[in-house]
């Protein structure tokens, strides 16, 4: 399934939602993303080392987070989108077998720059795990 | 004083000495403005491999990070790092699990050692904003300075109390060009003690509320509370109504007191409805109102059963003591029946 959409900055208003995206948080994730973005911080993959801390469990790390809000974007606006800023606040702790759901709305559009606002928020059962502001430049539609 | 190793999480910065907490206040204020050390260097290039493990963790199917045909025919031309890895690509890996005091030393992590030393020992990242200002491709070799922006005043949040430290790191490439920034925000604070951690085997709990602090002058009021009964502490020298409880009638300053059980019925004197924060174990948004009870005084508690858009200043309320979880009992209160 790689034939992907690109969405179009014509087709996109403020005021539009993003389709909702459930993530099953296993400790696959939490630590495999941890490793992935290379933060060997032990409360990322070492559950003693969590404990001490006061966290019930390892917890998934900010570049995880930052990486899941990205690709919750581009799975969206496709593959034509540019990212041009993410900027997160992080709450609720994320921890394995939990799961995180996505929503998201457009907040603001320049047809100058093609550039939209958007409002990303991640949600667990503990509450919100991260507010996200992004700003993501959408293709515009090309001609013949 | 030895650097890093275990610091006691109960440590209070009265053992600073004497003016301790200006001291540090001053000393944790000589970092702001400087770089933290010398460039971090990306150990390896921006390359196919890191990138596919990333896309294959977070389930990442953009075909511009791994596809080369998709990604040729993309706005990029070929294939792009993700941009939100900016920062993976120069993270020193498994060096961060080292013990502190073992891990190359630089400013930011002379702050962090301060601060343990203070009774801070734990941290967790808050905030994160990136500005991309190229995507990354294969072969680019990163460069990362980072300057120390601000520190906070000492704060009270729902993990603990602590200190908010704010770093700015550019990332340049090979040509020194800035490729993007990041502005980090870090906690670093001593944690609440967390019952039953000790347990390695606990699964995940949820949260609860913040537990109720009792004492000699309030576990009859909460006694009260668990038989059903909303108690207002009654001065019996000169009859003046208090709450919360006290020792001492803030009237005639008698300390003489027996209590009355209020009838439930109040009106809503003043609310706000809290958004953010959100403290763990709280349901959101949340309706913090004082009440206004019949007998007189006044009451803080939580409006439930009722839109927060529909609270009303001298709405009518009724008294509703509800179990919020397996040992907790508090009075909240429910828009009353019409009368």
């Amino acid at each position: 399934m790689n034939a992907r959409k690109t969405v179009e900055l014509v087709q996109v208003h403020v005021g539009d939602s993003l389709p909702e995206l459930t993530i099953h948080l296993t400790a696959t994730l939490i630590v495999g993303g941890a490793l992935a973005s290379r933060d060997f911080t032990p409360v990322h993959h070492d559950r003693a080392a969590a404990q001490a801390q006061g966290m019930p469990d390892v917890f998934m790390n900010i570049l995880t987070t930052n990486g899941l809000v990205g690709r919750y974007v581009t799975d969206w606006a496709g593959p034509d989108a540019v990212l041009k800023k993410v900027r997160l606040r992080l709450g609720a702790p994320s921890f394995p077998g939990d799961k995180l759901k996505f929503t998201g709305s457009v907040i603001a559009k320049d047809e100058a720059s093609g550039v939209v606002g958007l409002e990303v928020v991640g949600r667990n059962s503990w509450g919100t795990h991260v507010t996200a502001h992004v700003e993501v430049r959408l293709a515009i539609a090309r001609r013949g | 004083m030895r650097a890093g190793g275990a610091v006691e999480v109960t440590g209070d910065s009265a053992r600073l000495g004497p003016g301790g907490k200006a001291a540090l206040r001053e000393r944790l204020q000589s970092f702001v403005g400087r770089a933290i050390g010398p460039a971090a260097i990306s150990p390896d290039p921006v390359n196919e491999p890191m990138i596919r493990h990333w896309c294959e963790v977070l389930g990442d199917r953009n075909p511009v990070y791994t596809d080369k045909e998709a990604a040729a025919r993309s706005v990029h031309g070929g294939i792009v790092a993700p941009p939100t890895m900016l920062q993976a690509w120069i993270l020193p890996g498994v060096e961060m699990a080292r013990p502190f005091a073992e891990q190359p030393q630089d400013l930011q992590k002379e702050l962090h050692r301060i601060l343990e030393e203070a009774g801070y020992p734990a941290v967790v990242a808050t905030d994160c904003e990136q500005e991309y200002h190229r995507y990354l491709r294969p072969g680019d070799r990163l460069r990362a300075t980072t300057v120390i922006e601000a520190i906070s005043e000492e704060k009270a949040t729902a993990l603990g109390i602590g200190f908010f430290i704010d770093t700015q790191t550019t990332f340049r490439d090979e040509r020194g060009e800035a490729v993007g920034t990041m502005r980090f925000r870090v906690l670093k604070f001593r944690p609440h003690e967390q019952p039953g951690s000790t347990s390695s085997a606990a699964p995940a709990t949820k949260p609860r509320r913040l537990r109720v602090p009792m004492g000699h002058d309030n576990a009859w009021w909460w006694e009260g509370i668990r038989r059903g009964e909303l108690l207002i502490q009654r001065c019996t020298r000169c009859g003046k109504l208090r709450h919360p409880p006290r020792p001492m009638c803030g009237e005639c300053q008698s300390t003489e007191w027996d209590a009355v059980a209020s009838g439930g019925a109040g009106t809503v004197y003043s609310y706000v409805v809290c958004h953010h924060p959100q403290f763990p174990g709280y349901e959101y948004p949340l309706v913090a109102a004082l009440i206004e009870l019949d007998e007189g005084t006044r009451i803080v508690s939580n409006l439930v059963g009722v839109e927060p858009g529909a609270v009303r200043i001298g709405m009518r309320v009724r008294l509703s003591i509800e179990a919020v979880d397996e040992e907790m009992w508090l009075p909240l209160f429910r828009p009353a029946p019409e009368e």
